[in-house]
C-alpha cells in the first residue's frame, strides 16, 4: 500500500490507463461496450461532443466513487449500488445540460438517460473500479470515456461532413464551392444504418493495422 | 382496437428498438452467435418489457409527474418529482427483474433453466430502460397503450436478434476479410438489415 502511494500521480502505468482505451483497448471497437447510445447521437458533431463529454464525466466520477466505496459494498447487492451511483451522476449531468445547453439536451432526448445502462460504465465498474484504488480508477474512467468519445467524434465528423456538408455547423462544402461542380449532400449517410456501417469500417481499419486484434 | 394494433405494428417494425434506435446493442452483439440462445434472450426481453413498461407507466402517472401526487391530498398538488425519473425507473426495472427471476424460478423451473444468466443481465439492457423512457416521451394515454408498446418493442427486438443470429450462423461458411471477421462484419450486417427495415419508415398508421 505504502509504495503505491509513493508512485507519481502520472506514472507510466497510470498514463497507460489513460491512453490504452484510445487505441488498442478501445471500448467500442475492441471491448464492444456502450454501442447502444453511441450510434444514435452521431448525426452532427455538436451533440456527439456533448454526449462524449457527458459519458466521460459520468464514467470517471462513478469509477471514482465506486472505487472509494469498494470495500464497503456487499457483493450481493453491488449491481444496485452501482446503478444508484451511476443514476445520481446521470441526473446531475442531465440537469446541467437542461440548464445550460437546452437545445442539445432536446436533441439527445432519451439518450442522456440511457447513459445509466451504457455498458461502458457498468463494464468498467465491474472490471476495474471494484478492484482498484480511486485514482487509477478515475483515470481508467477518463480514458474509456475518451476512447468512446473518439469513435463518436470520428463517426459524427464523417456523417456531418458528407451528410450535411458542414463541420460543427460551419458550411465547409459551400465555402469550397463544391456544390457548383455538381456535388450533392449524401442523404443516406444521415440515416441511422450508416452509423453502423461506418463503425464497421473503423473496426476494419483498426484491425488491419493491429493484427493481434483479428478474431479467428 | 385498431388504435392498439397500430401502436403494436409501429413499435415492432417502424420504431424497431435495434434498427431505428440501436438500443440493447451490447447484448445483441454478444449473444447473437447462435439462434437458440438468442431466442431465449428474446423471450426474456419480451417478458420483462411486458411487466416493466406498464409498471413504470403507473409510477410515472401517479408518483413522478408534476402534480401527480394530488391523490394524496391537496397539499401535494405542487410536488414535482420528475427529476427522479431515471433513478426510479432503473430501480423499478432492477426490482422487477429480480421479482420475475424469483417467480419464474418457483413456478417454471424449465423456463428458468433455459433463460439462465440472461434474466439478471436484462436489468442493464438499454432496450428496457429505453422503452420506459420512450413511453414517457411519447405520452401514451393509458396502461393498455403502454403495455402494447412494451410487448411490441420486445417482439421487434427479438425479431432483430434472431435474424442476425441466423445470418451469423450462415456467415461461418463465407470468406470474410480477416480484419472484419466477428465484430466488424456483424456491424455491417446490422447496418444492411437496418437499411432494409427503413423501408417501413414513412408508413403512417
Amino acid at each position: 500500500m505504502s509504495d503505491q502511494e509513493k508512485e507519481p500521480i502520472f506514472s507510466v502505468k497510470n498514463l497507460k490507463l489513460l491512453t490504452g482505451p484510445l487505441g488498442r483497448n478501445n471500448p467500442i471497437t475492441v471491448q464492444v461496450l456502450g454501442i447502444c447510445s453511441a450510434l444514435a447521437v452521431t448525426v452532427k458533431l455538436k451533440p456527439a461532443i456533448v454526449m462524449a463529454l457527458s459519458v466521460t464525466i459520468v464514467t470517471a466520477f462513478s469509477n471514482l466513487v465506486i472505487a472509494a466505496m469498494r470495500k464497503y459494498i456487499p457483493d450481493r447487492i453491488r449491481i444496485i449500488v452501482q446503478l444508484v451511483v451511476i443514476a445520481t451522476m446521470v441526473i446531475l449531468v442531465d440537469q446541467f445540460l437542461k440548464a445550460y445547453v437546452f437545445d442539445v439536451s432536446k436533441q439527445l432526448s432519451v439518450f442522456v438517460g440511457l447513459i445509466i445502462t451504457n455498458c461502458i460504465i457498468m463494464g468498467r465498474l465491474e472490471a476495474f473500479a471494484m478492484a482498484n484504488k480511486p485514482w487509477p480508477s478515475f483515470l481508467d474512467g477518463l480514458g474509456n470515456g475518451a476512447g468512446y468519445g473518439l469513435i463518436l467524434i470520428i463517426v459524427s465528423f464523417f456523417r456531418e461532413l458528407l451528410g450535411s456538408g458542414t463541420i460543427y455547423g460551419f458550411p465547409v462544402m459551400e465555402k469550397l464551392g463544391i456544390y457548383k461542380i455538381g456535388y450533392e449532400n449524401n442523404g443516406m449517410i444521415i440515416l441511422p444504418p450508416m452509423a453502423l456501417i461506418l463503425v464497421g469500417l473503423i473496426i476494419w481499419f483498426q484491425r488491419s493495422h493491429n493484427k493481434e486484434l483479428i478474431e479467428k | 382496437m385498431e388504435h392498439y394494433l397500430n401502436i403494436f405494428v409501429k413499435s415492432i417494425f417502424i420504431d424497431n428498438m435495434i434498427f431505428a434506435f440501436f438500443l440493447g446493442m451490447c447484448s445483441y452483439l454478444a449473444v447473437s452467435k447462435t439462434v437458440k440462445t438468442s431466442v431465449g434472450l428474446g423471450i426474456a426481453v419480451i417478458f420483462v418489457l411486458l411487466i416493466t413498461v406498464p409498471v413504470n407507466f403507473l409510477v410515472e402517472k401517479y408518483v413522478l409527474k408534476d402534480g401527480a401526487l394530488i391523490w394524496l391530498g391537496e397539499g401535494f398538488a405542487g410536488v414535482d418529482l420528475s427529476f427522479l425519473t431515471f433513478m426510479v425507473f432503473i430501480a423499478v426495472i432492477a426490482a422487477m427483474v429480480q421479482l420475475v427471476e424469483m417467480v419464474v424460478e418457483k413456478f417454471s423451473p424449465a423456463l428458468y433453466n433455459s433463460l439462465g444468466i440472461f434474466l439478471p443481465l436484462i436489468a442493464v439492457n438499454c432496450a428496457i430502460l429505453g422503452a420506459a423512457l420512450f413511453m414517457q416521451e411519447r405520452e401514451y394515454e393509458n396502461v393498455l397503450e403502454a403495455t402494447v408498446f412494451g410487448v411490441g418493442s420486445g417482439i421487434g427486438w427479438m425479431l432483430a436478434i434472431v435474424g442476425i443470429a441466423a445470418i451469423r450462423e450462415k456467415m461461418r461458411y463465407s470468406n470474410v476479410p480477416a480484419p472484419l471477421r466477428g465484430l466488424g462484419i456483424t456491424f455491417i450486417l446490422t447496418g444492411l438489415m437496418a437499411i432494409a427495415f427503413m423501408g417501413f419508415m414513412g408508413i403512417t398508421l
